[in-house]
């Protein structure tokens, strides 16, 4: 226990310290006004504006908007693009003729399409929950088919030596296998997801954190601004905790 | 004492045969034209035999082991295990790979309880057995570490204990041992060897070494380059029960000399076709 948090704890404060050492340059630099204060705030007033942003915009509340929207889209990102991924890897044609168009689907600029999902959906959660999902889509399945592509024969047939049933053959060997892949794909799915959802909520000027940065930029609050994105990152911090979690629940030798 | 190497024939056996190959013949389809990998090939194996299959990298050995095991069909002749014919993977047949195939996510423990769990058997009834086939390798104080935490030959020792925990009536071994270095090999068929003498498992090797082939068979079934034929079936008359001492004994030598000569035109024919293609290749 102790030796392993002797070889976990140096990663750690090194991370933080060069967060730290960053901010501080930057702190010195708008100081020094080589970066112009009416561009960016100093991190310090930024830490100041915290206690403020909570107090008076109403953050938690934001803060489990955003992140519900996240989770909801990040969770029919995972089932959907899992089972086209398996789909894709089971029907070799299907998977030889849309593979191509998978790919650059994951490359569309999805959030352009906001005025037809709002036509669809409404000013409401679920036109940033549709963009959301199907931005990280086409990273899930096409890491799940990888994974699965990927499983060495030798596992497949410890399974076909043991007789297994389709359905033990693939919960038991080729998705554990493919799991570290497949949340690769999910870490993908998530940033893409979450990008979107706070860029259509900045855009539709409807729902969490995406709305409040709308807001405080408008007012030209930058260290208000500043801090709403900080609570951006702590979504996005929060579920990729959670999601290693569960990798690690899953894959306990990862 | 010599060794008494005997022309291919249908075998004389005492015994009913648990595992028979008769005329079997195995070919792919390649982009140079079909391709004959096994050729008519016929043995047996008797119950508590060890018996192993050599010859020269290329010479068919491994589709051979997928043959028997079932993974691959569409060849001519017929394989029965005790009279059954086979189709497909079958219960009497337990595997282990040349390559590494202990499941990573799982601990040594649960590596070995799978075939178990697969069986549906309790928790405790399978821990139980696998704990029994663990310490049978020689793996007991392992059982929590998982495969990347293990050694190339513990890994392999994995295997075999989950091969054996499905308590096949026939262990197919195809170079399990393939990629270790010789003294590990020597000590890991050592193991096999006790194993097999303590089971009394009927075992089929595959192999592309003599002196393992020499060390733990009762019967050596030597094969010829492409197309992959029996060329000849050794018995090896050496002392049983078996330990790792036998490798230094006179007739253990003279067994390796006589395989080797039966070999060396075959090796020489598959090492004279690499080249050629690859010089083809280039």
């Amino acid at each position: 226990m102790r030796e392993a948090r002797r070889y976990r704890l140096p990663p750690i404060a090194f991370g933080l310290g060069t967060v730290i050492l960053a901010f501080a340059v930057i702190e010195v630099l708008i100081r020094a006004d080589v970066i112009s204060q009416y561009v960016m705030p100093t991190p310090w007033q930024v830490l100041l504006s915290f206690g403020r942003v909570v107090a008076e915009e109403d953050i938690p509340h934001r803060f489990l908007a955003t992140a519900g929207e996240c989770l909801a889209a990040g969770a029919l990102m995972s089932v959907f693009g899992m089972l086209l991924g398996v789909a894709l890897y089971r029907f070799r044609l299907l998977r030889a003729a849309t593979e191509t168009w998978v790919a650059a689907f994951a490359a569309a600029p999805l959030v352009l399409a906001y005025p037809l999902f709002l036509v669809i959906f409404g000013r409401t959660a679920w036109t940033i929950i549709m963009i959301g999902f199907l931005s990280g889509l086409a990273p899930v399945a096409l890491k799940t088919l990888e994974g699965l592509t990927g499983v060495r024969p030798a596992l497949l047939n410890v399974g076909r030596s043991f007789r297994l049933t389709p359905a033990q053959q693939f919960w038991k060997v080729l998705f554990p296998a493919a799991v570290p892949t497949i949340f690769v794909g999910f870490r993908l799915g998530f940033i893409f997801a979450l990008i979107n959802v706070v860029g259509v909520e900045f855009l539709i000027n409807f729902g969490g954190l995406g709305q409040l940065i709308n807001e405080l930029a408008e007012r030209y609050d930058l260290p208000g601004t500043y801090a709403a994105i900080t609570f951006v990152i702590l979504v996005s911090v929060l579920f990729f905790i959670a999601l290693e979690g569960i990798e690690r629940w899953l894959r306990p030798a990862s | 004492m010599s060794a008494k190497v005997m022309p291919f024939a249908p075998q004389a056996t005492m015994e009913m045969p648990i595992l028979v190959v008769e005329d079997v013949v195995k070919r792919f389809d390649t982009p140079e034209g079909p391709l004959t990998a096994v050729d008519h090939m016929s043995f047996s194996v008797r119950e508590g035999e060890f018996v192993s299959i050599i010859g020269p990298s290329g010479c068919g050995k491994s589709t051979l082991f997928s043959v028997l095991g079932g993974l691959v069909g569409g060849y001519e002749g017929k394989v029965t295990i005790e009279g059954q014919p086979i189709a497909g993977p079958h219960p009497a047949i337990g595997m282990v790979f040349q390559e590494d195939s202990t499941f990573p996510w799982r601990s040594v423990l649960d590596n070995v309880a799978f075939p178990l769990e697969i069986q549906g058997m309790s928790r405790a009834d399978r821990y139980a057995r696998a704990r029994h086939f663990i310490a049978m390798v020689g793996l007991e104080g392992f059982e929590k570490r998982f495969p990347a935490e293990l050694s190339g030959g513990m890994r392999q020792r994995v295997s075999i204990a989950r091969t054996l925990a499905f308590q096949p009536k026939i262990l197919l071994m195809d170079e399990p041992f393939g990629a270790l270095d010789e003294q590990t090999r020597l000590l890991l068929g050592d193991k096999v060897l006790q194993i097999q003498q303590q089971l009394r498992q009927t075992m089929l090797l595959i192999t592309h070494s003599i002196s393992e082939a020499v060390q733990l068979s009762d019967r050596i079934v030597v094969m010829t380059y492409r197309p992959g034929r029996v060329k000849r079936i050794i018995d090896i008359d050496l002392p049983r029960p078996r330990s790792i001492d036998v490798v230094s004994s006179e007739a253990f030598g003279r067994y390796v000399a006589a395989i080797w000569s039966d070999l060396r035109d075959e090796a020489s024919r598959g090492m004279n076709d690499a080249e050629a293609r690859q010089r083809s290749s280039s």
